[in-house]
């Protein structure tokens, strides 16, 4: 599991890669933990690149939504490949993470400010 | 070994109410319309072959019982919740309450739906009888004899006419009981709880119910996957979906069909049991969490396929 990640106006848009994992969860709880910092409006995450996550990586991403709660930061996940919506609902993760089709989408709906940030040329 | 499951329902007994009944009922003739069920035998064979099992069946409201057989004259059972009292109805019927029996009983932990069943259960009752009662809890001979005395029952432990004994386990240490050889190990629980392997002529049974796992653990989750490794059976409390385990309910002491699915897969168990029901789920509900946890096992099977079930009361796996 890889994470880049971008500044959008008062955001940050976060790109993980890969599987996320026992191994790596720790890793990717860092990178949500550092882009909440970062966040004075919200954090997005682009999951179009993440083939899987186990129960450890939903738990991260839990622990970076209370963190965010707490900050006053939102955090949604859009762009969930078919497996890993797939688990999301088996989970019950998308009844308490806000999920979205589209990083447009997350974006228009948790910051339309970084989303202008986010079409800019 | 042979599996029989008297009680599997959580927290607290959820018996299946008239209104409920009465929906399947009327679900099932409209279903059945036009169908020519004009017999027993069609009928059993339209609910067998064209109903869910939700639908013509239910899986029951018994709280935590679970009988193994290990082929052997005594009894083996998991937990005496208020299935312990169905299972002593059987007994007694099979042997008749002159013939003296002996029963060993693993209690898990001494929360009240594990222990509710025994002022009832009827061999205990019966002169002759012997009854050993299990666990690694510290606490097991004060809850049970508690339960039996006033205020909340009238017949006092001491007026028991069985030859009752509580047996202290060490966790980790194997013990010869009721045919089998039984290991008990740690969980984490409100007021502790234990899992139990069960082991007889190289087959595998572990019961562990009433346990919360943290996958952040890592040793932890690795201790807990040894003591599933290569597992027959794995009866487990999978109560909560994983985000209520993460979120509202976390720190209850329950687990979620999803961490029994990837400590099977670590393990490399055979058969996943999904126990210890959520009282407010309807049997609609426990089927669909039955499929989708079918569903997560085949798109995150990594070696041998892992079979899913869930328990219902009245349920037997040969092992």
């Amino acid at each position: 599991m890889e994470a880049s990640q971008r500044l959008l106006a008062k955001s940050v848009l976060l790109l993980p890669t890969g599987r996320i994992d026992l191994s790596n969860a720790d890793l990717f709880k860092d990178a949500l933990l550092e882009a909440v910092a970062m966040a004075k409006v919200a954090v997005v995450l682009d999951f179009s690149r993440i083939e899987y996550v186990s129960s450890a990586g939903l738990r991260s991403l839990m622990i970076a939504s209370k963190t965010g709660t707490a900050r006053g930061v939102s955090l949604g996940v859009a762009a969930l490949q078919p497996i890993v919506k797939e688990i999301f609902t088996i989970s019950r993760f998308h009844l308490v993470l806000r999920c979205f089709e589209t990083v447009r989408e997350a974006l228009a709906k948790l910051d339309p400010a970084a989303l202008a940030s986010y079409d800019a040329p | 070994m042979r599996v029989i499951f008297w009680g599997t329902r959580g927290s607290l007994p959820t018996p299946l109410s008239a209104r409920s009944v009465r929906q399947k009922v009327v679900a099932a003739l409209v279903k059945g319309a036009h169908r020519g069920l004009d017999t027993p035998e069609k009928a059993a064979a339209f609910c067998s072959e064209e109903l869910s099992f939700a639908e013509s069946a239910t899986f029951g409201g018994n709280s935590s019982c679970v009988q193994i057989d290990t082929g052997g004259p005594e009894y083996l059972l998991c937990d005496l919740g208020s299935g312990a009292r169905e299972f002593a109805v059987g007994a007694i019927a099979r042997h008749g309450p002159a013939a003296p029996q002996t029963y060993h009983i693993l209690v898990s932990h001494v929360h009240w739906d594990h222990i509710m069943g025994f002022p009832f259960f009827v061999p205990a009752f019966i002169p002759g009888n012997r009854i050993r009662i299990y666990s690694c809890h510290a606490k097991l001979e004060q809850a049970i004899r508690g339960q039996n005395a006033a205020p909340c029952f009238p017949v006092e432990f001491g007026a028991l006419g069985a030859q009752i004994e509580f047996i202290r386990l060490e966790p980790g240490r194997p013990y010869p009981i009721g045919g089998a050889t039984v290991t008990g190990k740690a969980q984490r629980h409100g007021g502790d709880s234990y899992a139990y392997r069960i082991e007889k002529d190289g087959k595998s049974i572990v019961y562990t119910t009433d346990s919360e796992h943290k996958m952040d653990d890592v040793a932890a989750i690795q201790a807990f996957a040894g003591f599933l490794q290569r597992a027959d059976l794995v009866i487990f409390d999978s109560m909560y979906s994983l985000a209520d385990t993460l979120s509202l309910k976390e720190d209850w002491g329950h687990s979620s069909n999803v961490i029994g699915v990837e400590l099977c897969q670590m393990a490399e168990a055979r058969h996943l049991c999904l126990f210890h029901h959520e009282p407010i789920f309807d049997d609609a509900r426990i089927e669909k969490i039955l499929e989708e946890t079918i569903r997560l096992e085949e798109i995150t099977r990594v070696g041998r396929p892992l079979r899913i079930s869930s328990a219902y009361d009245g349920l037997v796996i040969e092992v």
